[in-house]
């Protein structure tokens, strides 16, 4: 039943994993960006849930919130945006957003409403490990819905165990100490990703946070199960008339891999 | 008053992402044993004294007393070094920095009176200085960039959202997940992810410590009635409530910034309008919509208008160890007119809402209110311009 853990069991290659923010460019995207990046050969898909201080993503994740906020976004009319999208796909859908949102929508309903939405898991960079457990580890155990949490190049090896047992899903390997949308030498995160490697943890890994083209990619999957791209893909959305041709335009060059 | 991991109630907390927890853990870890130490304490105290200018008066107000027929101290905090109580806490995170090895200092700012203080402490250490500032703040308050600049100091621009305060905190935020080694965080208020609040607020206790002191050296008495200060953050006032908090005799008074009026949408009266949530990674009473997106404030005092509280006062508030307040920006701009008038003294916009809330409330003949004058009020002489 769990998606995830079934797309990670079936798929041989690097997962490749795209993130948009809902509501953008327009409103009512969000299914048509979600079929067509399926259509496209992407194994797994993040929905951006759009906040007005988002503390951990750089400036073209920022602007597409705002711009989706504007547009009239909230997290009520997401749910009610993908309200049958499980009739039309079983890609894994993973929620990607800031605690406040959650907050102000109810916990308990927030999952009640992904499990019913059939959301596979959730990633929400502002809850800390610590908090988790305290307070909503129990909650999502009981809704069966995945937490996935971040590492980054300073965490501690103790601590990688502690969020890898704690976690489900995934696990986001963040490339670098940094917001999203950098483009820094990925080359040098290899070290660290060998190292997460050879920890042999429970999770599959997905490296995050600078990944925007073909070669950043493979670089940061030869130590990882996959790797998810946000701020690129977001940004070649901009100005696009056609939705179609421009999803299918930013992924032809991974397609290449898919044929092999 | 202190958290209790990291809580004030359920207020406070660490709402951060991994990438910073490191930073904030070893901050977290380090904090209270350097200020305790005997070496911190000596520079810190001496550094108040002879380059502050501390302590600040509490000087006897006897034409306001008269007016409002009880017994008014001023806490003269606009007469520190810069114009206003943010430097106690800039000196003492300064020396921290410097004690865990930092080599570079960011700080964001509304007004400019943190920025100034942040790049003077920066300028007597030594240490390298970037203040982030939303781009409308820094064409409003231009005599302050141009202070900063001086102070050698760079200003940088915060372009997204609102480009006022709040986004300034989100991209000092930013700069620090992105230089976690080398770069210490300097935050102007009791607010963002513990030990912050805790930390900030024992520097500013100094105001309150010495309000006692002089009170007692005053009067005989051990503490005020009432003392009555301004909220955005929050620093002043705990400042010059910490001492005075659980006692039985003083009322604590927070005056928040009601802007044309707490209902009409152009406020800063975040706890009158008390929706929780997490801004800046702390736990507390914000600004925000239905949905959870954080919502600019609006007050005609820059320091003011911040659409979250430090989570100390969101629990002094919910456990009614303070009351909350709100004045108005005309009620503040009559108040510091009518203080420049009465006693010479021309206040912040801020420190006017504190003096405003005089009018509100009647005190006994035979009772001792203090009012924390956090700042002075030249950088504000735009705003008054209008209203003279």
């Amino acid at each position: 039943m769990d998606r995830l853990k079934k797309m990670f069991e079936n798929t041989e290659r690097k997962v490749l994993s795209i993130y948009f923010t809902a509501g953008y460019p327009q409103l009512n995207d969000t299914e048509t960006i979600i079929l067509e990046l399926e259509k496209n050969g992407v194994d797994l898909i993040e929905i951006g849930i759009p906040f007005s201080d988002p503390l951990a993503d750089g400036p073209i994740i920022q602007q597409s919130s705002y711009k989706a906020i504007e547009n009239g976004m909230t997290l009520k009319l997401l749910f009610e945006q993908l309200k049958d999208i499980r009739q039309k796909t079983q890609i894994p859908l993973v929620l990607m957003g800031y605690l406040n949102s959650v907050i102000q929508f109810g916990e308990d309903e927030f999952c009640r409403k992904c499990v019913e939405t059939g959301i596979d898991g959730v990633i929400l960079p502002d809850l800390p490990l610590e908090y988790y457990e305290m307070k909503y580890q129990r909650l999502f155990k009981n809704h069966g819905l995945n937490l996935i949490m971040l590492i980054s190049p300073q965490t501690s090896i103790e601590r990688i165990q502690k969020i890898d047992a704690v976690s489900s899903g995934f696990l986001y390997l963040v490339s670098s100490n940094s917001i999203t949308g950098g483009t820094e030498n990925l080359g040098k995160q290899r070290e660290y990703f060998k190292r997460i490697s050879d920890m042999q943890l429970n999770n599959p890994t997905l490296a995050g946070f600078g990944i925007h083209d073909k070669e950043s990619f493979e670089i940061a999957t030869e130590n990882t199960n996959g790797a998810i791209i946000g701020s690129a893909f977001i940004k070649s959305l901009e100005d696009q008339e056609n939705l179609e041709k421009a999803v299918a335009k930013f992924l032809s060059p991974f397609k290449i891999d898919q044929c092999v | 008053m202190k958290p209790i991991n990291g809580f004030y109630g359920e207020f406070g907390g660490a709402f951060i992402p991994e990438m910073l927890y490191p930073n904030v853990r070893e901050l977290e870890k380090e904090y209270q044993y350097i200020i305790d130490s005997e070496d911190f304490q000596k520079e810190f105290r001496s550094l108040l004294r002879d380059y502050v200018g501390r302590p600040t008066p509490l000087y006897f107000s006897k034409n306001l007393s008269e007016k409002y027929q009880t017994n008014i101290y001023l806490k003269r905090e606009d007469l520190n070094h810069t114009g206003a109580h943010k430097i106690n806490n800039t000196i003492g995170q300064i020396l921290l920095a410097k004690r865990v090895g930092k080599k570079r200092i960011i700080a964001e700012t509304g007004a400019g009176q943190h920025g100034v203080a942040t790049a003077t402490a920066c300028a007597l250490v030594g240490m390298e200085c970037s203040v982030f500032m939303g781009a409308v703040d820094i064409d409003r308050q231009a005599p302050n960039v141009q202070r900063m600049k001086l102070l050698g100091a760079k200003v940088i621009p915060a372009t997204s959202g609102s480009q006022t305060l709040k986004d300034a905190t989100n991209e000092a935020i930013r700069e620090w997940i992105n230089n976690p080694l080398d770069t210490h965080y300097i935050i102007g208020s009791v607010v963002g992810p513990h030990p912050y609040p805790d930390m900030v607020a024992q520097f500013q206790s100094i105001i309150s410590e010495e309000i006692k002191n002089q009170l007692f050296d005053q009067t005989g008495k051990e503490a005020p009635d009432h003392v009555i200060a301004c909220v955005g953050g929050g620093s002043n006032a705990i400042g010059a409530f910490y001492h005075f908090i659980d006692n039985d005799i003083t009322q604590l008074i927070a005056v928040e910034a009601a802007g044309h009026g707490v209902q009409t949408g152009k406020t800063a009266a975040t706890i009158a309008l008390g929706k929780k949530g997490i801004i800046h990674g702390s736990q507390t009473f914000l600004m925000q919509t239905e949905d959870g997106q954080i919502v600019e404030p609006h007050s005609i005092s820059a320091g003011l208008d911040y659409p979250g509280i430090g989570p100390i006062h969101a629990y002094l508030s919910e456990s009614k160890k303070a009351k909350i307040v709100s004045i108005s920006d005309q009620e503040a701009i009559e108040a510091g007119i009518f203080l420049s008038r009465t006693e010479g003294i021309i206040p912040a916009l801020e420190s006017a809402h504190a003096l405003a809330y005089l009018e509100k409330e009647n005190f006994g003949k035979e009772e001792i209110v203090v009012v924390n004058l956090s700042g002075r009020g030249d950088k504000d002489m735009v705003t008054y311009e209008k209203y003279i």
